[in-house]
């Protein structure tokens, strides 16, 4: 993750909480978006960033699942998203993002 | 899920650009706080 995200990242989450946060994730595979979810998860997997060893536990999807798609409007999805949806592999790129979600620290 | 919560949204050239994820985030009554997108090597 660029080191100017995982700053603004880190800086918002002191200033609004790690509890009242929401990360969406828009990559485009599987590994990439497992990268993403564990550095605003559990810190920054390269020790390079802000998030290095920073276990914020942010709650984090990816916004091709289920979860999130249900809650846009269809007319803004087909806008915003639209055949990305088909293109990606949304089962895949959901589990490799629950997979770092349900490993948030307690 | 996405009513009344703040928002980052981490969009990436090559999938979903984060302008894309936030403006579904508005329209679903979030509040986007941070938007970037990413071009992962």
């Amino acid at each position: 993750m660029d080191l100017q995200s995982q700053e603004a990242i880190l800086r918002l989450s002191e200033t609004h909480g790690p509890a009242n946060l929401l990360v969406l994730i828009g990559a485009p595979d599987p590994e990439a978006a497992e990268i993403s979810a564990e550095t605003v998860v559990l810190g920054d997997p390269a020790y390079a960033g802000a998030l290095a060893g920073a276990q914020l536990g942010l709650d984090v999807y990816h916004v091709l699942e289920d979860a999130v798609r249900q809650d846009v409007p269809d007319d803004v999805w087909e806008a915003q998203i639209g055949v990305m949806a088909d293109i990606l592999e949304a089962d895949a790129l959901g589990a490799a993002v629950a997979g770092m979600r349900e490993q948030k620290p307690t | 899920m996405l009513q009344d919560k703040k928002v980052i949204a981490l969009g990436e050239r090559d999938g979903i650009s984060g302008p894309a994820i936030a403006a579904c985030v508005e329209a679903a009554g979030g509040t986007v706080v941070f938007v970037a997108t990413e071009c992962f090597v």
